[in-house]
């Protein structure tokens, strides 16, 4: 045991230690709580959630049918899926896009000399949106989307385009990215800073070097920032991608699916399921979608972070 | 090929103007909504740009009245009981992880962990019922119970590999002197963890102010709303009045955002703590 070796301290008494760091009841008494917790709350509910998918009940009936997989079944036949699944997709691919390349891009120039001066103002600035709540943000974006009052198409008519006055949320063919887009306004400047915590530990005497043998801007960036920067990037793509499949408050608060179902994705589809229409166990057959979903890449992502840290 | 020469001024200029749009995208509708929280109704629906003729200071109390008040006070002790609860819990966990030894230790960090890879969105409908069997439906209890717990494998990550970087020899010095693990644990350990303890409450703060699905589906009455599911409510409630619900989103963003640039330092470095990913 290493921990013996800093210790000038008698045998008997190292012994003594090892006995106390072996005690049965304050392990149990330290643990008891958060493994209670987690067993109650967390295991059991998923258990529950994959047996009820197997039955068709709702709230308040007490009788329970079992169906077998037709819940599955019906979510897959419904239609509706793929374009849900296609939003949840699209969210991913907008998110990684932004919040992992752009943002790097972003804190890459921000970590100029010539725009040091300025980085406190925009790291500041563009961080604001992520300490509010993304109700807040939803709420407030709903109103600057209203066609009629709000202040996007007030500015498009003020730049000189007086004749469209686009739906936004409204439109089917756009919500969805009004959708994304109040996700990236609120998530980029976080992880901007992040990004920028992560070059700020790359040695500058790499970059000093890179300088003095001739490399410009883009070099460095290509050549040093974002070699560094690929085991923390891909992992935060992994995160923001099983993100995207869990993604609800978002939508629900500023579209609620809507219009029709054309903002739709995973959670909201199972909150319909479950609470709008009170079945519970097609809802509980979309958790276990969700829950199969997001489990993959989160094993996809503790491989590639284990792999990362040798 | 110096760099200087290669990278022109126009590019640097071209940089700068990015940073200034994107700077306007996230400071305008702050600025508006701040600018529209003091509008007329009238005002509001007529003049998108305009400034209000009269600062009507008055959507503030309004929006107080309307439930704004009670919401915070709800978001608040839910907060900060189960960010207390987060902590406390997190690192007695950890703390018997990082140091004690016992068969099965790896299988119950596993266990605990685990959690991660179960998402809120999963558990929703069968948590809804075991709420309602436990009777934790509808309380403010119920609502600290899931936060805590959600919160609590990552902390318990964070914590326990915090713990096990520290030199044990102090906490070893002091067992042998014959003090209980009880003290040792709140006069050493904690103290010594207080970065990562403040890291983990800020995370965990900012997971319980804004949540928004557990609160909207678990609290039923309009007495027990939390800030966000509140403010969501409003909408219906106040689709007349558009400048009273913009007040109680302002009043929300504000106090987040001044906390903010008031700790600053510490908020930054707590977040870079917890964002050690993998």
């Amino acid at each position: 045991m290493d921990r013996r070796k800093g210790l000038p301290s008698p045998a008997d008494k190292v012994v003594t230690t090892m006995n106390i760091y072996k005690k049965k009841r304050i392990i149990i008494l330290f643990l008891l709580p958060a493994v209670l917790g987690m067993a109650v709350f967390v295991y059991y509910p998923l258990i529950q959630s994959l047996w009820n998918s197997l039955f068709e009940w709702n709230l308040f009936s007490s009788d329970k049918s079992w169906v077998g997989l037709e819940n599955y079944r019906s979510i897959f036949t419904d239609g509706n899926i793929w374009i849900t699944l296609r939003n949840n997709v699209l969210y991913a691919v907008i998110s990684v896009i932004c919040q992992v390349l752009i943002a790097m891009v972003l804190a890459a120039c921000l970590e100029e000399v010539f725009m040091r001066k300025f980085q406190p103002f925009f790291r500041t600035i563009l961080f604001l949106p992520s300490l509010i709540s993304m109700t807040v943000v939803a709420i407030l974006w709903k109103a600057i989307f209203n066609p009629n009052t709000g202040l996007l198409n007030a500015f498009i008519h003020a730049i000189g385009f007086t004749d469209i006055t686009p739906q936004w949320i409204g439109d089917a063919n756009i919500a969805i990215f009004c959708c994304i887009f109040i996700s990236q306004w609120q998530g980029m400047g976080y992880c901007m800073l992040l990004d920028l915590i992560g070059i700020q530990k790359i040695p500058a005497e790499l970059y000093e070097a890179a300088r003095i043998d001739g490399a410009g801007t883009v070099k460095r960036f290509f050549y040093i920032t974002l070699p560094m920067g690929k085991e923390s990037m891909l992992v935060t793509s992994l995160i923001i991608v099983i993100g995207s499949f869990k993604l609800f408050t978002e939508i629900q608060v500023l579209t609620g699916g809507g219009p029709g179902r054309a903002t739709e994705v995973l959670a909201t589809a199972m909150y319909r399921a479950a609470f709008t229409n009170d079945k519970m166990g097609l809802g509980s057959a979309y958790a276990i979608l969700i829950f199969v979903i997001t489990m993959i890449l989160s094993l996809i992502q503790l491989k590639v972070s284990r792999s990362g840290q040798e | 090929m110096r760099s200087g020469k290669w990278y022109g001024s126009l590019e640097k200029v071209l940089c700068f103007l990015v940073f200034c749009v994107l700077a306007l995208v996230i400071i305008v509708p702050l600025v508006w909504m701040m600018v529209s929280s003091l509008k007329t109704n009238r005002e509001f629906l007529t003049d998108v740009w305009g400034l209000p003729e009269v600062m009507h200071w008055e959507n503030y109390v309004q929006a107080f009245h309307q439930g704004v008040g009670n919401y915070f006070f709800n978001s608040i002790i839910v907060t900060v009981i189960a960010v207390f609860l987060i902590v406390v819990i997190g690192a007695m966990a950890s703390y018997v992880l990082s140091r004690f030894e016992f068969r099965g230790k790896m299988l119950l960090f596993l266990f605990l962990i685990g959690g991660m890879m179960i998402s809120p969105e999963v558990n929703l409908v069968s948590l809804f019922n075991l709420m309602k069997a436990l009777h934790l439906y509808n309380t403010r209890t119920g609502l600290i119970v899931v936060y805590c717990v959600f919160e609590l494998s990552f902390t318990i990550l964070l914590m326990r590999s915090y713990m096990l970087s520290l030199s044990k020899e102090v906490e070893e010095s002091a067992l042998i002197d014959g003090c209980s693990i009880f003290q040792v644990f709140l006069c050493i350990v904690l103290p010594v963890c207080k970065p990562v303890l403040a890291s983990a409450a800020l995370l965990s703060t900012m997971f319980c102010w804004n949540e928004y699905m557990f609160a909207a589906i678990f609290i039923e009455s309009n007495k027990l709303r939390t800030l966000p599911v509140g403010l969501a409510s409003l909408q219906k409630a106040l689709s007349t009045n558009y400048p009273v619900l913009i007040a109680g989103l302002t009043v929300s963003a504000l106090v987040v955002i001044l906390m903010f640039l008031i700790f600053q330092k510490q908020f930054i470095r707590g977040l870079a703590q917890g964002s050690v990913k993998g």
